[in-house]
This record gives C-alpha cells, sequence and structure tokens, in this order.
C-alpha cells in the first residue's frame, strides 16, 4: 500500500494478493467498475432471470422486468413459446410499454403508433408510404425501409422446470451448461417439473450494491449470528447437517442443510442474548411438514451469478431477483410460488412461513440492514478491504457452514471475468 | 351508527396512531381480539388477489411474537415512525361489526438523518365492541408504496 494512512481514495483497485479473502471496498463503490460489470454478467455471457412460466400463463400475457439495469418484456406469444424483448421502440427509443404485467394481442409504442408482434417484430408504421393529398403523396419512409429489420432487439430465451432465462447475448451457452451439472441438481429438486403457482410478491430497494446480496447467501458464516430469531426457535445450529457446493467457475453456489433433531443449544450458537427457554406465543409460524420432492435437506439456498436467489426453507419457496441500480443500490423483488397440487394447508403455510422472508422477515428484514451500512462505510473509505477468511484463504466445496468459502469463489470469477 | 359509536371508533384509530409512533410497541397487539388477522399488503398482491402478504399474522400471539423480535431478535437501525391516519371511512355496521376503511401514511425518521415519507396506503378493518372497548377483529393494510425502503420493522 502507498497511498498513506488516511488517504481513503486509491488510484487503482489493489488487491492484497492473486487471492480473494480481502476484498477492496472499491470493487462496491466505483461507478466504472459497475458499468463494466453489467457489460460482462448482465449483458453478456450470463443467464438472467426474467420470471415465472406461471406469471404469463396465457397466449398475450407479458409481463415488464429487467436485465441488469434495461427494461425488457417477457410475453406468451401467439404459438405458445416465450419471448423477450427489450422495451425500447425501433422509432424513437422509447420506453413504451408502461404496465408492469397484462394481455396484449400486439405491443404499441404510443408516440407514433409503431406496433409489433407478441414476438417483437415491427408490423406497423403508421404513414410508411405516406399521405395522399390532392393528387400527390406526401412524406412516407424510404423506398428501401425494411420493417424486417427494424423489429424490437429480441434477447435469447432459456426455460426450465418453469423458471424463465434470458441474454442479450445469442452466442451463449445452453442454460444447463451455464449452470452446470452440480447446480442443476438442486434446481431440478425445486423445479422439478411441476405446475408453478404464484402466491405473490414484495419488493425492496436496499442502497448496496447488488454483489452484496449473492454474498449474503453465500455466507452460511451469519445466519446463526446475525438472525437470532433462527436460532431462539431452532431452526439454525451451526453444527446442523450440511454441505456447500459450487459450479466448477465457483460463481454459482447452493448451501444445502438439514435441520437437526436435537433443537437448540446454546454451545453451538455464540449468540449472548441466546435465550434457551424462548417459546413462540402461537408456533404455527414455524409449523414444518415435509415435503416428498425435498428428499431430506430441509433448507437448499441458490445463487446464480450475477441475478437470481432460489430460496427454499422449510415450506416457504420464492425466487429473488437482483435488479442493480447503479453500483450503490439495487431493487430486490420476491417471488413466493407453490405448486398446482398443493392443498389450502400447504398453501396456508407457505405464506405462514413468509413471515421469515422478505423486507420485514424475522430471519430477512436484517439482511437488508446489514448490507446498506456496509456500503455505507465502503463509500467512506474505499481504500480499505473486507476480510473473508473464516475457514481459510482458499476455495472449495466443503461440508460444514463454518467458511466464506463461497464468498472468495464468486471473487476468484469475478477477477478473472473483470480482469481485475 | 350513533354520535357515540363513531366517536369511539374515531378515538380507536387516533388511539392506535399514537400507540405504533410511541416506540412502545407492547400496545400494539392490545388492540386486537384474540382471534385477529392483521396482515400488511402490498396494492399489487390484493389488487391482482396474490394472496402473499408482507406480514401475515392470524393471532394476538403473532402480533406478541412480532413485538418480541423487534426487541429481541431483529438488527435493525433504530427510527421513529410517525402513523397519520385519515378520518375512518365507515362502510357498513350490522351483525355485532363495523367494516371500515381509512387512508394513512408512515413518515420515517432515522437518527441523524431527514424525514422521509417510509409507507402509503389504507387500512380495511373489521372493528367490533368487546368488554374492553373497541377491538380490530381483521386490519388489512395495503401498501400503495411500490418499493419499501429496505426493511419495514415496526408495525403499521
Ligand atoms: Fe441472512
Amino acid at each position: 500500500m502507498n497511498e498513506s494512512e488516511t488517504t481513503v481514495t486509491p488510484k487503482h483497485i489493489h488487491w492484497e494478493s492473486t487471492g480473494t479473502s480481502r476484498i477492496p471496498f472499491e470493487v462496491y463503490t466505483d461507478a466504472a467498475i459497475h458499468s463494466k460489470e453489467l457489460d460482462r454478467f448482465f449483458y453478456r455471457n450470463h443467464w438472467c432471470y426474467v420470471g415465472l412460466e406461471a406469471e404469463i400463463p396465457n397466449i398475450g400475457d407479458f409481463k415488464r422486468t429487467v436485465v441488469g439495469e434495461r427494461s425488457v418484456i417477457m410475453a406468451r406469444g401467439e404459438d405458445g413459446g416465450i419471448n423477450v424483448v427489450e422495451n425500447i421502440c425501433a422509432h424513437r427509443g422509447m420506453a413504451f410499454c408502461r404496465e408492469r404485467h397484462g394481455n396484449r394481442k400486439e405491443f404499441v409504442c404510443p408516440y407514433h403508433q409503431w406496433s409489433y408482434t407478441l414476438q417483437g417484430n415491427l408490423q406497423g408504421v403508421p404513414f410508411r408510404r405516406g399521405v395522399k393529398q390532392e393528387g400527390k403523396v406526401n412524406g412516407g419512409m424510404p423506398a428501401d425501409f425494411d420493417p424486417a429489420e427494424h423489429g424490437l432487439n429480441k434477447l435469447a430465451v432459456a426455460a426450465r422446470g418453469g423458471v424463465v432465462f434470458a441474454s442479450f447475448d445469442h452466442d451463449i451457452e445452453s442454460l444447463e451448461d451455464f449452470m452446470g451439472p452440480v447446480i442443476l441438481e438442486y434446481f431440478d429438486r425445486l423445479f422439478n417439473g411441476r405446475k408453478l403457482k404464484i402466491l405473490g410478491y414484495n419488493r425492496q430497494r436496499i442502497p448496496g450494491n447488488w454483489k452484496l446480496m449473492q454474498e449474503n447467501i453465500k455466507d452460511p458464516y451469519h445466519p446463526g449470528l446475525l438472525h437470532t430469531w433462527f436460532v431462539t426457535f431452532g431452526l439454525w445450529r451451526a453444527d446442523n447437517k450440511s454441505r456447500l457446493v459450487m459450479d466448477r467457475l465457483h460463481r454459482h453456489a447452493a448451501m444445502i442443510s438439514t435441520r437437526g433433531a436435537a433443537g437448540k443449544s446454546g454451545q453451538v450458537t455464540q449468540v449472548s442474548s441466546f435465550k434457551e427457554t424462548m417459546q413462540l406465543h402461537d408456533p404455527r409460524f414455524l409449523d414444518i411438514v415435509p415435503e416428498p420432492w425435498w428428499g431430506g435437506p430441509t433448507a437448499v439456498m441458490i445463487t446464480l451469478f450475477p441475478s437470481l436467489i432460489l430460496q427454499q426453507q422449510v415450506n416457504s419457496v420464492s425466487t429473488r431477483h437482483i435488479q442493480p441500480d447503479g453500483h450503490g443500490a439495487f431493487n430486490f423483488v420476491w417471488t413466493h410460488f407453490g405448486f398446482e397440487d398443493d392443498t389450502e394447508e400447504i398453501t396456508q403455510r407457505r405464506l405462514r412461513q413468509a413471515n421469515l422472508f422478505g423486507p420485514a422477515g424475522f430471519v430477512s428484514a436484517d439482511d437488508g440492514e446489514v448490507i446498506e451500512f456496509s456500503q455505507q462505510a465502503f463509500e467512506s473509505r474505499p481504500l480499505h478491504h473486507t476480510l473473508v477468511e473464516q475457514g481459510g484463504r482458499e476455495v472449495g466445496d466443503t461440508d460444514h457452514m463454518v467458511t466464506e468459502t463461497l464468498i472468495r469463489g464468486m471473487y476468484e470469477y469475478w477477477r478473472k471475468v473483470m480482469e481485475i | 351508527m350513533d354520535f357515540h359509536d363513531y366517536f369511539d371508533l374515531t378515538q380507536l384509530y387516533a388511539d392506535y396512531a399514537a400507540a405504533v409512533s410511541s416506540g412502545d410497541w407492547d400496545l400494539w397487539p392490545e388492540f386486537f381480539t384474540e382471534e385477529c388477522s392483521y396482515r400488511l399488503q402490498p396494492r399489487e398482491n390484493h389488487e391482482r388477489g396474490f394472496p402473499l402478504a408482507t406480514l401475515f399474522f392470524e393471532s394476538k400471539g403473532m402480533l406478541k411474537d412480532r413485538v418480541y423480535g423487534i426487541r429481541e431478535t431483529l438488527f435493525h437501525d433504530p427510527y421513529y415512525q410517525r402513523l397519520v391516519v385519515g378520518t375512518p371511512l365507515v362502510r357498513k355496521v350490522g351483525g355485532g361489526r363495523i367494516d371500515c376503511e381509512a387512508n394513512y401514511a408512515v413518515f420515517r425518521t432515522k437518527l441523524s438523518t431527514e424525514t422521509t415519507v417510509f409507507n402509503v396506503g389504507r387500512t380495511i378493518d373489521v372493528v367490533v365492541r368487546t368488554p374492553q372497548g373497541l377491538k380490530f377483529e381483521s386490519r388489512l393494510v395495503v401498501y400503495d408504496s411500490e418499493l419499501i425502503p429496505n426493511a419495514i420493522i415496526y408495525p403499521i
């Protein structure tokens, strides 16, 4: 480090070693790095989440969402297939789609009424051949104007198990290769072909860098310490049977854990406020009924880099969409769902257990808070670094939770792609 | 509905607003009957018929559990909240219950920062008379606010 101790702004991003156990604050605070991340992770070479097929069950149904910071529309076409197009009119560039969901026969930009099919093909240009007046034709598009060249920007689309991903980059590996066999196994466990039933949304804005949310779900060191609710009511123990696995590039991960029968115990929590005797007034918050598809694990949290977290925490299942908005904030959209064969009882259970998660959740509200306060510190002293050395400095799968290896793995991948 | 009942109803709303602006969260569950429903739900879910709520409580016990969570387990930035509620609009009276609703706004003030509009919407309520006075049997808080500013910790 050449800068003096009182300098807070680095001249160049400074890694202390070739490893990733000390992450420079600047990766979270620099606008140029953020733009480069959008280009290299969200707009190229990565499948990004756009939604669930169950959100657009019928022909003409659409949902507006984002890939990175770009507005896109997911729509079910006449042929029943799913299209994803960028929400930019080919004419004057207006983000024409203002509704967030609905049903349309075609897309029309209100500015000059240019219209597009659900596939994004340009089908109508008012006064394309001009206007006849007193024997002459006024205006009109040039004779060589070819509507086929001026459709909406079409994204590549991949769907599996009812989950839809899109990519601006058409030259991209298959979704299956993107996830890799290890992560795919856990993806398929959750999305095993059953039709999904949308239960609803939660939307929050977290004033922190988007990567911090990926890191939060790659960090099994914190739940038993930050989320004392988990510990107090016996849902988390540091000695729960667990596994951490990654894809071969270490960008995606799954945290797999099985709730022990032993219940709660002060020795493995290390939480000073831990209260052995605390009981819920209404135990239905934890009225957990195992489902056959779990096949053992009671919680599997999957991080798909860069845009998605897949949650199974006992009976509560959701997708969590990371939508960056500048380097210092992201919108975080939760879509809770169930399955078409769910009974009324299991639906109630999913809705009740949703109290644990989301922007007000007993064990999630505090994740957003710690991300906000991390970002505050990063902005104040970009030259400094975080320390992710729990469980060592190397990267690899483990059979326990006492490690930050998944964060180190993500930054190993990040450094390679970003060439920083 | 006579003036006396309407006066009690407006007092209930004013009292509730004072309680959830006071920082004394133990006051909050006492506005409800033992068997009750409290849901804090985005307007989007409400209007599209999706059942998910941001908070989904089905008994006074659950409200007490939330208070315990606020006080003992949920790490959060401390903040003041100020609930401002409009005059209750009575929709229906009969069968021992009052169906009513009111607009509201919550302002949040974090330490050392300016006050911001935190959450706005309306409550859709069922109020019943009990020996302890008027209580909410059901309170559905439907919020317009599209993005929760990070987290909602305290009851609205
Ligand atoms: Fe967490």
